[in-house]
């Protein structure tokens, strides 16, 4: 295990023990390089106690929920609603039934594209999304306006990488029916205002959706105080497993809202020519939900509400602070995103070396980092890039570790030099 | 560093730093344009040819060491080449880098040096972009 030099730096912020929680990271990659983890922004990794969940419900309770009339069925069944409430009172939703649980972001956002839209978008309508969204909120609503004959309309971003809010003022009308924004964006880090957004979006009538998939893994999100309409976000960025994901719908944002998948445990009634629905939650659950991973989200919230999400948050801070000056302190290095308000996801090009090979070159080294179009090719195409580097960090990580990545990236720069 | 040494072998490293026929002149038509949207590398290609061979291959190119390093050793070793030649030499070569055949050392020359690229299936396409680009040109030569 890595010394740690700044354990208790940040007032009992004990980075030892965060450490020693997930069992993934002590380990040597090619050729007994430390691995130095710093893909969050893609996917977290997994404390010890959220695979010891997992491993419980398959020892001692697997069963089908809310159907079977035996112990099993009675005990997963109440595991797994006890994680909706766990996921609910985190994120400030006022009821657990708020709370629809789906296979992730995508399926999220897709149900809203899908079921909301059918009922509410109509011919001549515009749907708004920022520049700086991952294709996961920016595809299922190009569809939606195809289907619908809706306007799909983009709203730019200044140099800095910021939502221009004069633009999206300008844009709103009484044409807009949903504004689609990322709290946080994966590539450019910056933290948009969303809470503003949403005023400004009701004030007009619309309706909007977040994709907190970077932001709730992070930091302190209350839906209810956002006021937000639906919020979207994804387990396994916040230390739970892969296939589980969450919609918040506020109270009301889903009546007269028609099903989206259509199965088992959706229906109330199944007619031999029509059927009748589920009340909400359920009546977008359909199938046998993902009840393992459900249950160990519940049990990965609990062990980020244990460290506390504000103690995360400016751990985080403090290392994204350092992690950018160190990257600045490279020559020919360019950052994307000057947001003054970010979070720690960071992406940058180093002049002359593809991402790909600069990835390439610090994962012989033992250091994942992400190369590509990071699912945002709207952007690369308006920063004027094919692909970036991201590092993007969570709080297992360190300062040694941001040393380690730089020490990689001199090291690539001496390899590659023309 | 073995397998990175493998990928980033001296030859790749050195076509990669200095390209050979890495420039379009002002009045060459592009006859083929492949883009790898994954990870954004594109590389717009023209040839000249005699009457059955491939007298000069130039491009541009935007993308990673392999890519680039791939298309500079491809332009040097299909010069000069008989059309149908250069066919086969392609298909031998797309399929090597997919680990279905061995290239030969003897006949393959310097190519045998992207083989390393085998290791890391997500490369394989940076190093083939070049050789389907000049695929089609062929087909469409021939057709």
């Amino acid at each position: 295990m890595p010394p740690a030099s700044e354990t208790a730096a940040d007032g009992g912020f004990d980075i030892d023990r965060i450490r020693a929680d997930f069992p993934i990271l002590h380990q040597t990659v090619h050729g007994g390089n430390p691995l130095t983890y710093l893909d969050n922004a893609a996917t977290s990794q997994t404390p010890r106690r959220v695979i010891q969940s997992l491993v419980e419900y398959y020892e001692q309770t697997n069963a089908n929920v809310h159907r079977a009339l035996h112990y099993l069925g009675e005990q997963a069944t109440a595991q797994f609603e006890a994680a909706r409430e766990t996921i609910a009172r985190w994120i400030g939703a006022p009821e657990p039934h708020n709370i629809i649980l789906t296979r992730g972001t995508t399926e999220s956002i897709n149900l809203v594209a899908r079921a909301w839209c059918a009922a509410h978008l109509h011919s001549g309508d515009e749907i708004l999304v920022t520049a700086m969204e991952h294709h996961s909120n920016w595809v299922p609503w190009q569809l939606a306006c195809q289907r619908h004959g809706a306007t799909f309309r983009i709203i730019p971003i200044t140099e800095k990488g910021e939502v221009d809010m004069e633009e999206f003022g300008r844009m709103l009308s009484e044409r807009t029916r949903l504004v689609a924004v990322t709290h946080m964006s994966n590539v450019l880090g910056t933290i948009n205002p969303v809470e503003e957004i949403i005023q400004q979006s009701h004030a007009v009538g619309a309706t909007v959706l977040v994709d907190a998939a970077q932001s709730v893994p992070h930091m302190r999100v209350d839906v209810a105080k956002l006021d937000a309409d639906f919020v979207a976000f994804s387990a396994h960025k916040m230390c739970g497993p892969t296939g589980v994901g969450v919609l918040y719908a506020k109270a009301g944002a889903l009546a007269d809202v028609g099903p989206f998948l259509g199965g088992g445990e959706m229906i109330s009634k199944v007619g031999d020519t029509e059927s009748s629905w589920a009340e909400l939650p359920y009546k977008y659950e359909a199938g046998t939900p993902n009840i393992a991973d459900v249950i160990a989200t519940g049990a990965a919230v609990d062990y980020l509400a244990s460290i506390g999400m504000d103690q995360i948050h400016a751990r985080e801070q403090q290392l994204t602070k350092y992690l950018i000056e160190r990257l600045e302190s490279i020559p020919d290095i360019r950052i994307f995103g000057q947001a003054p308000k970010r979070g720690g996801a960071v992406s940058f090009e180093v002049a002359d070396i593809h991402p790909h090979d600069l990835s390439q070159y610090v994962d012989q080294q033992g250091v994942a980092i992400r190369a590509g179009h990071l699912c945002a090719q709207p952007l690369m195409r308006r920063l004027g890039v094919p692909a970036v580097s991201r590092a993007s960090l969570y709080l297992y990580n360190t300062e040694e570790e941001i040393d380690r990545l730089v020490s990689a990236i001199e090291a690539a720069k001496r390899f590659f030099k023309a | 560093m073995d397998d990175l040494e493998q990928i980033y072998q001296d030859i790749i490293l050195d076509h990669y730093k200095n390209p050979r026929n890495a420039e379009l002149r002002p009045d060459d038509t592009v006859l083929a344009d492949e883009e790898n949207p994954m990870c954004g590398d594109r590389i717009q290609l023209t040839c000249e040819f005699t009457n059955k061979e491939i007298e000069a291959i130039r491009y541009h190119i935007s993308g990673c060491a392999v890519c680039q390093a791939s298309a500079s050793m491809m332009s040097e070793a299909l010069q000069g080449m008989p059309v149908e030649e250069a066919q086969t030499l392609i298909q031998e070569f797309v399929s090597a880098m997919r680990g279905e055949r061995e290239l030969d050392p003897q006949w393959h020359e310097d190519l045998v040096a992207l083989s390393g690229v085998r290791k890391f299936p997500l490369r394989v396409k940076c190093a083939t972009l070049a050789w389907h680009g000049l695929a089609k040109i062929l087909a469409e030569r021939k057709a």
